[in-house]
């Protein structure tokens, strides 16, 4: 097991260096040079040599690779080319916003989802299944900035029951206000493909063996369903959540910008669009690694509440 | 196993009229109806998109052709009926004799003034009035909101269609070359698929859409460049499991080549999952599109995609404009839920092993 972590450990290296090649390549080779841009009306030779210096713009491309990486390391991105801010700051001030709202739909979805997706697994090809399967697929028709944009219209500009957009400073006042709008049409958009995902788990666990013995020694279906199916039917989806938690981080971009709130996607956005290029390569940098950790998390997991699985 | 597989057909000795792969799977897929009615929907769409790409439709999308916001005909009461009558203009008459203060001789710019109006018919513009109504209403700028549906579906579309066709044969080449050489290539290819993996999609589109900027042509190859990964895998799992089969060594005995081993004789074979992975990715790329156009990263201002056309209705909604937004919503819904009836629909007829 130990051994297990370690060679996973050593084997993110080459994925982190992979990265980092790919992000310089993106931004310090294809990207421009950011000097014009931030030298801004008042362009002279002397002051645009003076933010080159200053970005080690002047240094061959292997020297300023090299200054990435010692970044990287440190985790230390310097500071933002649009409000000058340390990178770090502005990721630790995103995040929470970022979570709180993601981490509150993560829990909602799961909590709707896996109920509903036993139930019409449960009365499979019955009524309650092929409403549930058509609602999903009219809901997953509908594209997600259709829900945005009139969720915030008829639910919260026409009737008022919710806050048009905003965030607080407090995380309370957030959740019971400005949270549950957001995560409504979050939930709208995610809900369906979810129900049908985990139903597939469902139905293929109801289809084993051991589900029949249980009912023939007579088990009450009650514990049938809850006992043995459930237990077994949420490997798959404890798996998959894992692996979705490092999405939480950037957070739900659309939403974000959509109803203002001061997450990680919104500063995507902003960088995006500002070509604010520290922030962007500190995310992906951060990302890539929550990613490659998550995935190590989510196989340990697995082998956890899985003792048949096999790590290789 | 694989030989069993390989001799069937010689086994069975039916002399019936020896049936095609492709043939057997439209013969599956007419049985399916949800599938035939999803496809005449989709090759509706296509042929629309094309229409539009090649300007044939949709093409005066830009047009002023009614008044900001112009509601759908079926919906406005006369605006008769809403306004008090306008008054009889009587005093235009007597106002209408031109107020003469000097005579032509005596205008310094007299002579221009004549040349000028000898010319204004020439140069008059022809003004064809607004109208107060459309069929489905009218945009900020008085634009026709089907023109312009129909204008920018096609752009979807074609980012669609075309950034799904660059991203497979990127995943193909690339999962092809991986899965079949396996060795120092497969590790090289792998560790550039975990790269691109580590990072998510929407991040990584971003992150080349602000070096790469706006535009068409670009968002294609942007997408293409994030999103080989899924093609990737598949194809390199088809290619390690089929590289061995008495097939592709037959092929080998009589002294193929590498290339035409991988192209001709695998390719082939797999071609039924290229074309279900190409239309699922037809219509992510679809959807991607309409998020990076909202968020103002897709195509460029002169340009109409679904996207950008959501894009405006925030704004049109809170002056109880709504008509833009439903029409697009009416097209993107009908476009993707097609497309994906047709996925399942693909999938059952051509792939019947993986039926459950």
């Amino acid at each position: 097991m130990f051994a297990y972590i370690v060679r996973r450990v050593l084997q993110m290296i080459p994925t982190l260096f992979g990265v980092m090649l790919l992000v310089f390549v993106l931004f310090n080779v294809f990207g421009g040079d950011p000097s014009l841009v931030l030298a801004g009306k008042h362009l002279t030779a002397e002051s645009l040599a003076n933010i080159r210096a200053q970005l080690g713009l002047d240094k061959s491309q292997s020297a300023q690779f090299l200054i990435f990486v010692k970044q990287v390391l440190t985790l230390d991105f310097g500071t933002s080319w649009s409000t000058q801010q340390p990178v770090s700051d502005i990721i630790g001030s995103r995040i929470g916003p970022s979570l709180l709202l993601t981490g509150s739909m993560l829990v909602v979805d799961l909590l709707i989802a896996i109920p509903l997706a036993a139930t019409v697994a449960y009365f499979r090809r019955g009524l309650t299944d092929r409403i549930v399967t058509i609602c999903c697929t009219i809901a997953m028709s509908v594209s997600a900035l259709v829900y945005i944009i009139a969720g915030q219209y008829w639910l919260a500009y026409k009737f008022g029951w919710f806050p048009v957009s905003g965030w607080s400073a407090s995380a309370w006042h957030n959740l019971w206000y400005y949270v549950p709008l957001p995560m409504l049409m979050g939930l709208m958009v995610s809900l369906g493909p979810d129900i049908r995902f985990y139903r597939s788990f469902f139905i293929e666990e109801l289809g084993n063996d051991y589900v029949r013995t249980a009912r023939a020694k007579g088990l009450s279906e009650r514990v049938v369903m809850l006992k043995h199916v459930l237990r077994n039917a949420l490997i798959p989806v404890v798996t998959t959540v894992m692996m979705s938690l490092p999405y939480l981080l950037i957070g739900a971009l659309v939403l974000e910008t959509f109803f203002s709130i001061p997450g990680m996607g919104n500063a995507v956005v902003l960088a995006v669009n500002n070509s604010d290029f520290p922030i962007i390569k500190a995310i992906t940098v951060y990302i890539a690694l929550a990613t490659m950790v998550f995935n190590l998390l989510a196989d340990l997991i697995y082998k956890l509440i899985d003792p048949r699985v096999q790590l290789t | 196993m694989t030989s069993t597989v390989q001799a069937a057909p010689a086994m069975t000795g039916t002399p019936e009229v020896h049936r095609g792969f492709w043939a057997l799977g439209w013969r599956r897929l007419k049985r399916d109806k949800v599938a035939m009615i999803s496809l005449v929907v989709v090759g509706a769409f296509l042929a629309l998109a094309v229409a539009g790409w090649f300007n044939i439709i949709g093409d005066g999308w830009r047009k002023e052709v009614a008044i900001p916001y112009a509601a759908p005909s079926w919906l406005m009461q006369s605006a008769e009926e809403t306004l008090p009558p306008a008054e009889e203009d009587t005093t235009s008459a007597k106002s209408s004799a031109p107020i003469v203060t000097m005579t032509q001789a005596e205008d310094p710019i007299g002579k221009e003034v004549a040349l000028a109006r000898q010319n204004m018919g020439k140069y008059a513009s022809v003004e064809t009035p607004l109208r107060e109504t459309l069929p489905f209403g009218a945009d900020l700028r008085g634009r026709d909101v089907i023109v312009k549906t129909i204008k920018g579906t096609s752009t979807s579309v074609f980012v669609g269609i075309f950034g799904a066709l660059f991203t497979l044969l990127l995943g193909t080449v690339l999962g092809a070359i991986s899965g079949y050489f396996g060795g120092k290539v497969d590790d090289f290819l792998n560790w550039f698929y975990s790269v691109f993996t580590s990072v998510p999609d929407m991040l990584l589109l971003l992150s080349f859409a602000a070096v790469a900027g706006r535009g068409i042509k670009t968002i294609i190859i942007v997408m293409a460049l994030t999103s080989w990964t899924g093609t990737y895998r598949l194809v390199r799992a088809e290619y390690l499991k089929l590289k061995n089969r008495e097939f592709v060594q037959a092929a080998s005995a009589i002294g193929a080549s590498d290339a035409r081993r991988i192209f001709v004789h695998i390719l082939p074979n797999i071609s039924h999952l290229l074309l279900v992975q190409f239309s699922l990715l037809t219509v992510s790329l679809i959807k991607y599109e309409a998020i990076l156009s909202f968020l103002g990263f897709g195509v460029g201002v002169t340009q109409v995609s679904l996207g950008s056309m959501l894009a405006e209705a925030p704004a049109e909604l809170v002056q109880g404009v709504w008509w833009q937004m439903v029409a697009v919503t009416i097209a993107m819904s009908l476009l993707v839920t097609a497309f994906s009836l047709l996925i399942d629909g693909l999938r059952d007829a051509f792939d019947p092993k993986a039926n459950k």
